[in-house]
């Protein structure tokens, strides 16, 4: 089955047509909604066709590491639910979500757009830890880039919570949100016989040769790449698919 | 003193605001969302279909397994750490004891109809949301059952019987005790019963009377919300 589908996908692919109709670079229409969850710092709601995914920050103030007394602290985690994929199972992470939760950490940690300086509170003491949750609701593709927008999206609506002699009052907000120094933005490329292919349909990931996932920012330097897939990529292809994918971040930028 | 009027200025015998809609999560066999106040859940139902580990199985019928989560950013606090606990564990227990006696599986032998149900935000009631959801998600799928089971909490606060306690009413420093329920509509009979709290006989009853009362008009939102999804494709 998986053969035949893939030298279907193919077949159309050389004739100029995706699985469902779109052009290669072409993205289904994406949609980011804010403050989902008020209890959340920061949550935001991403569609990308009828793939959904939902983010929440949550801070706490918490011991710095002892190597870095100076800096806060990030930590992002996402959670592939059973209720977005029939293949999804209830239980610890799998691989997929935590390589998922991997990349998206480093997209934004390596792109310095959060200064964990500016997240301590006293030095070697007391410092702000930002947990970034990602949910699945629904799995149709595209899961990674769905879910690091969601993940900047959500730390881009966080704001502080109110202190009160040292201890966090959660009831209240403050109006100081995440200083950011630019915004990485993550686009998966698919590569499928000589063609590369944004957004891919879950059809398209099942038969995929390789991907490469890409976070770039505003000025095109590359934060976090990962690749993935059976396949090797040459230069020249690695080439190709990063013009696209820092192309692609533009336009998903735009939407936040 | 008594409490005469509620903290939100509902009445005592009106729940929060509530809404539902089925049909939510396009991959699953049926889905629903259900919203009390500040509460929501989303419930999505896969089955029948294949149940592993395979000692868990039934031949006489089909196995319910229910998954109760709350998202980590979900609650008023710290983060709740994924991966489920104590408590996440007895209430997936709970609501899958109170939605089984409503549905028929024998035409199921062997499978398991999963119900995943997840909170992205909460504010109290969250069991009871997420049975009234769970319940619309079944019958979205097209299992059979004898009605729609609806929940909601009871109780009484400072000697006041009421429905739908908040979260400010649940934290009350005096007499408070909650009860969550779950009502099969049509007969009245009670597949959730569970209290926190300390109440005498005679209003337990009163409460409980109440609860079935407030159940009916739950449970015309949740046949609304089925009614949307089919009615729309009847017309096509």
């Amino acid at each position: 089955m998986k053969t035949e589908q893939k030298e279907h996908i193919l077949d159309i692919l050389d004739k100029g047509s995706r699985f469902d109709g779109r052009k290669f670079d072409e993205m289904r229409p994406v949609e980011v909604t804010y403050d989902i969850s008020p209890n959340a710092e920061g949550s935001a709601l991403v569609k990308i066709g009828n793939t959904e995914v939902m983010a929440g920050v949550k801070m706490s103030i918490e011991q710095p590491y002892p190597d870095t007394p100076e800096n806060g602290n990030l930590s992002v985690n996402v959670e592939l639910l059973p209720l977005s994929n029939p293949s999804f199972e209830p239980g610890p992470p799998s691989i997929d979500a935590i390589e998922l939760a991997r990349v998206i950490d480093r997209g934004i940690r390596e792109s310095g757009c959060i200064d964990v300086k500016s997240l301590c509170i006293e030095p070697g003491k007391k410092v702000w830890t930002v947990f970034v949750d990602v949910c699945s609701i629904n799995d149709d593709g595209n899961l990674k880039d769905a879910a690091s927008l969601a993940a900047i999206a959500a730390i881009k609506n966080a704001r502080f919570p109110e202190v009160v002699d040292g201890e966090v009052n959660y009831k209240k907000k403050t109006d100081k949100s995440v200083p950011l120094n630019g915004v990485p933005i993550e686009v998966t490329i698919v590569k499928l016989g000589n063609h590369f292919l944004v957004d891919p349909c879950p059809e398209e990931e099942n038969v995929a040769e390789a991907r490469l996932t890409l976070a770039s920012l505003e000025d095109g330097t590359l934060c976090a790449l990962q690749k993935g897939g059976q396949q090797p990529l040459t230069t020249e292809q690695i080439d190709k698919m990063i013009e696209l994918s820092v192309t692609k971040a533009a336009e998903l930028r735009s939407k936040l | 003193m008594a409490y005469e009027k509620r903290f939100d200025g509902r009445a005592f015998e009106d729940t929060r605001e509530i809404d539902a809609k089925a049909g939510v999560v396009k991959n699953a066999d049926g889905s629903a969302w259900f919203k009390i106040g500040k509460t929501e859940a989303i419930a999505a139902v896969y089955g029948p279909r294949e149940i592993y580990p395979r000692f868990k199985q039934n031949a006489k019928e089909g196995v319910l397994q229910c998954f109760y989560n709350m998202m980590p950013f979900s609650g008023m606090g710290d983060r709740v750490r994924p991966g489920g606990n104590r408590r996440s564990k007895e209430i997936s227990m709970v609501i899958t004891n109170a939605l089984k006696p409503a549905l028929d599986l024998s035409e199921y032998p062997n499978s398991a109809i999963d119900v995943f149900i997840e909170l992205p935000k909460t504010d109290a009631g969250s069991r009871c949301a997420s049975i009234c959801a769970a319940a619309i998600a079944l019958a979205d799928a097209g299992i059979p059952m004898k009605d729609v089971v609806s929940a909601v909490a009871v109780g009484i606060v400072d000697g006041t019987v009421l429905v739908d306690l908040d979260y400010a009413e649940e934290a009350f420093e005096g007499e408070v005790a909650d009860i969550p329920i779950a009502v099969i509509p049509s007969t009245g009979e009670l597949t959730l019963l569970q209290m926190d709290g300390r109440i005498s006989k005679d209003n337990l009853i009163k409460a409980l009377e109440l609860g079935k009362q407030v159940s009916l008009k739950i449970s015309e939102v949740q046949k609304k919300a089925l009614k949307e999804v089919y009615e729309v494709q009847n017309e096509n």
